[in-house]
């Protein structure tokens, strides 16, 4: 393995394993402030049990997310010195804000965790917002920074040189607003659906059990508006990739050549060899309208950029049907599920419904890991788009293999501990909380 | 704009040293202390150590935007030690958490607090070993020099080994006397005294090591120290409070928040003392170059930026702060 080749995947495994955290740091205050926000109202046992119990496990995965994060912070100079040299100080007003975001959030959660029978309930309560908010803003501020490595702004390139640096510009740059949102969202869903998924798969063995009902109403609740939007949100996300990186969106719709009017791919295995794709869908004049709002429009194809300024096909399409194959999944479950509250109750807790849901667990995840993976692989060959190319920004170490090998072991090592951990988190519920005991 | 953010820099690099000494150190004392240790220790950094530790992170973070040259230098040439330090603070953190989460209390929790403790020495010793090599005048950006004398040697030698040393101490340090403040009966807290004592010895021991492992290596420390008023009045200060400190140790009274300030004064006295002799140089490079505060400062709209945002953070983390640990940490 070459060191481009080992810094880039060690750099795809850190920020894959962190995100998940990261959206788990992002979505569970918001749930666990409306579950003690109920307990508050109605004064019901149960909801104080599921803020516990959901706290507990949270704690972990914080723990990790701090963690996978501080290794972030110093993996972008371990791997990628040159780009940080120039780029440090463009995108560090985002960075800068998100440490500033990160320590408000460390303290509010000290306080949220251990302040349980030190503080006033309302206060207690109101941390838990507060680490709900800070966490959603430090997503923001970090996506900002990787947007503006989609859609550079801010500065002049003169010589290989940043100069006439505008760190606000370069924070607010096109793409911040269709990634942030977009992201945003993605964590709801993601984390939404894997935690209903684990309740609705807990009540298959006890369809009676209180605790896990309303866990999973109230996890069901958040994912079924956040996956209804982000189709909608998708759509906006790609329009604005088709204005400012015509070469990704190219790519993941696997458009080879320039069309006017452009069919819609779906599905398919691109080949490279031949610049078509076998065995896919094609719906006629679809992707001119979605990428344009106009069904004639003329749409850019990968015939357009020269060879070493494309980037790889295969990945990026294969990432993106998935992501959308499971965002559109995820959004008609999320229909039924409004649906069914409305006016079929009785649905709600039978068996094909539950086991329905409790397959669901890990699609919001792949579809975030799917859709950094066209984010990320869609800008390749370039690091910064159209400004540096990432070969240009590796460290000069040689060996770096190694650091990867070891990372990956560790990584791997610490998922498992992590999935067996909440295994016995899980075991332990009935034990601890009246509200779930078996009758 | 310059000044100000140098001097969050150093401001946080205090902190960390401190706060985060006192997190890493508990790792260290808890291996003095052994399995009785380990309840007082989990319950006295559960709260804090997530906050303590982003530190760290702001500094990171200041020298990134505002010196990007130097970051992207030292992670360069220092890739080997500051994965090791990285090492650390992946295990130690996952080994903490896992152990005060798990909800049950069984064999494993043997492996938790194996990596906790190996960890809580990993992460300390190599910071003091990038700090070594920062200011030891090795580091070379001559990549025809081969990779041993450009990756390797730079903080593979006796002056930056004798740093790392000094670093478990100092961190061991911090963290013992700071859990004298959390010990519940006399017992333990004459057992904690002990540790702060031992451990405030062998900070001074290699303190002294470090200055004549610098000797040895040619690199004169001593001299530039002697030639700095303030680092030898600074160093004085800090000597000054170690025969207070071993009294307030031996009281039997509670007079911890006096020790905890005392230990503060001095831990930041001593890096107050070393920033004044190196300032305004970050890296020293062999031949005699160097990276200064001056020569990678980021543009000024950048900096104007960078103390925006930490201006509103300290509004809003300084309160913050005190109030977890008001909630927390005082009066038990
Ligand atoms: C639960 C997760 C999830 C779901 C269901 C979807 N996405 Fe997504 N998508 C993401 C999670 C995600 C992401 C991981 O969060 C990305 C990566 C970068 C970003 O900002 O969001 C992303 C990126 C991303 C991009 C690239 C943006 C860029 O490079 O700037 C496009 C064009 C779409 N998405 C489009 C869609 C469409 C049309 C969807 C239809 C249902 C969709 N996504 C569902
Ligand atoms: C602020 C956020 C982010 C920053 C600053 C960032 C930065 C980088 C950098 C510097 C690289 C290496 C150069 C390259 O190959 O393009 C990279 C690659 C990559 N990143 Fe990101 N990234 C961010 C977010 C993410 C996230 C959250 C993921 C989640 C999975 C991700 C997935 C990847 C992947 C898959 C690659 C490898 C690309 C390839 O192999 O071609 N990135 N990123
Ligand atoms: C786009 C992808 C990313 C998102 C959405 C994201 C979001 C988050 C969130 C919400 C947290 C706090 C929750 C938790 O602690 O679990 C977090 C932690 C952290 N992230 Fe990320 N992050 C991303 C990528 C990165 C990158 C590229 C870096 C490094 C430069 C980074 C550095 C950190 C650090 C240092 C922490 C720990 C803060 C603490 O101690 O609480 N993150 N991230």
């Amino acid at each position: 393995m070459d060191d481009l080749m080992a810094a880039r995947l060690q750099m795809a495994l850190s920020l894959g394993f962190h995100i998940v955290f990261a959206c788990i740091g992002m979505t569970m205050p918001v749930l666990m402030a409306f579950s003690e926000w109920r307990w508050l109202r109605t004064g019901r046992q149960v909801y104080l049990d599921i803020t516990k119990a959901w706290s507990k496990g949270v704690a972990i995965f914080f723990a990790v997310g701090a963690v996978s994060g501080t290794v972030l912070s110093f993996e972008l100079g371990l791997l990628w010195p040159e780009f940080m040299r120039h780029a440090g100080s463009i995108i560090g007003m985002p960075f800068s804000w998100e440490g500033t975001a990160f320590f408000v959030e460390a303290i509010a959660l000290g306080v949220f965790l251990y302040g349980w029978n030190r503080l006033n309930k309302w206060v207690h309560w109101a941390s838990g917002i507060v680490v709900g908010i800070s966490g959603v803003l430090s997503g923001i501020f970090v996506v900002a920074a990787n947007s503006w490595m989609n859609s550079p702004a801010g500065f002049d390139w003169v010589d290989g040189k940043a100069v006439n640096i505008d760190p606000v510009k370069a924070m607010f740059n096109d793409a911040w607003l269709s990634q942030a949102i977009h992201m945003t969202l993605a964590a709801f869903v993601a984390t939404g659906f894997a935690v209903a998924g684990v309740h609705a798969f807990l009540l298959l063995k006890n369809r009676k059990n209180i605790f896990h009902q309303q866990a999973l109403k109230i996890a069901l609740l958040f994912a079924a508006v956040a996956a209804l939007l982000q189709p909608i949100s998708g759509d906006y996300s790609a329009k604005d990739v088709a204005k400012r990186q015509p070469a990704k969106l190219a790519a993941l719709e696997a458009l080879y050549k320039t069309s006017k009017p452009a069919a819609l791919v779906i599905g398919g295995i691109p080949n490279d060899k031949e610049e078509r794709v076998d065995y896919a869908i094609h719906i006629p004049g679809f992707l001119s309208f979605l990428a344009h709002g106009d069904f004639k429009a003329e749409v850019k194809g990968l015939d357009q950029f020269p060879k070493e300024d494309r980037p790889p096909v295969l990945i990026t399409h294969i990432a993106f049907q998935i992501m959308v194959g499971a965002g559109f999944l995820l959004a008609a479950c999320s229909i039924l599920y409004l649906l069914f509250s409305w006016r079929w109750r009785q649905v709600l807790l039978k068996k094909w419904w539950l086991y329905f849901i409790a397959s669901t667990t890990p699609l919001g995840f792949i579809a975030v890991e799917a859709g950094w993976t066209v984010t990320e692989v869609g800008r390749q060959p370039w690091i910064i788009y159209g400004v540096m190319r990432t070969k240009d920004a590796v460290s000069s170490m040689p060996g770096l293999q190694y650091s990867f090998y070891v990372i990956t072991t560790v990584y791997i090592l610490l998922s498992l501990v992590i999935f067996w951990l909440m295994r016995r988190q899980i075991k332990t519920i009935e034990q601890f909380y009246p509200s779930a005991k078996t009758v | 704009m310059l000044t100000l953010i140098i001097l969050i820099l150093g401001a946080s690099f205090i902190l960390y040293t401190i706060l985060g000494g006192a997190d890493f150190g508990a790792g260290i004392v808890e291996t003095l202390a052994g399995e009785k240790g380990e309840r007082t220790i989990s319950k006295a950094i559960a709260p804090v150590w997530e906050a303590n530790h982003v530190w760290l992170i702001l500094a990171v973070v200041i020298l990134f935007t505002g010196f990007p040259s130097v970051y992207a230098s030292l992670s360069l040439v220092l890739h080997i030690p500051l994965m090791m330090v990285l090492l650390g603070i992946i295990f130690r953190g996952t080994a903490f958490t896992f152990r005060h989460y798990d909800v049950i209390n069984d064999n494993t929790h043997k492996y938790y607090t194996f990596l906790f403790k190996i960890s809580s020495f990993i992460t300390p010793f190599f910071l003091g070993v990038t700090l070594g090599a920062m200011i030891l005048g090795r580091i070379t950006f001559d990549q025809s020099v081969g990779f041993y004398e450009m990756f390797v040697l730079p903080w593979l030698n006796l002056f930056c080994f004798m740093m790392g040393v000094f670093a478990i101490a100092l961190f061991g340090y911090i963290s013992a006397v700071f859990l004298v403040g959390e010990t519940k009966n006399d017992r333990e807290r004459r057992r904690y005294a002990m540790f702060s004592r031992q451990l405030m010895i062998f900070t001074m021991l290699f303190g002294l090591l470090v200055f004549a492992a610098a000797e040895l290596q040619n690199h004169h420390l001593l001299n530039e120290f002697l030639q700095s008023p303030i680092s030898i009045i600074m160093l004085l200060l800090s000597t000054i409070l170690c025969p207070v400190i071993w009294y307030f140790l031996n009281r039997k009274t509670n007079k911890t928040l006096y020790l905890r300030i005392a230990v503060g004064i001095q831990v930041t006295s001593i890096l107050i003392g070393w920033f004044y002799i190196q300032y305004p140089v970050l890296i020293m490079v062999k031949g005699g170059d160097h990276f200064t505060f001056f020569n990678t400062q980021a543009p000024e709209a950048t900096l104007q930026q960078l103390v925006i945002a930490l201006i509103v953070g300290l509004v809003l983390i300084v309160p913050g702060f005190i109030y977890l640990f008001k909630v927390f940490k005082v009066e038990r």
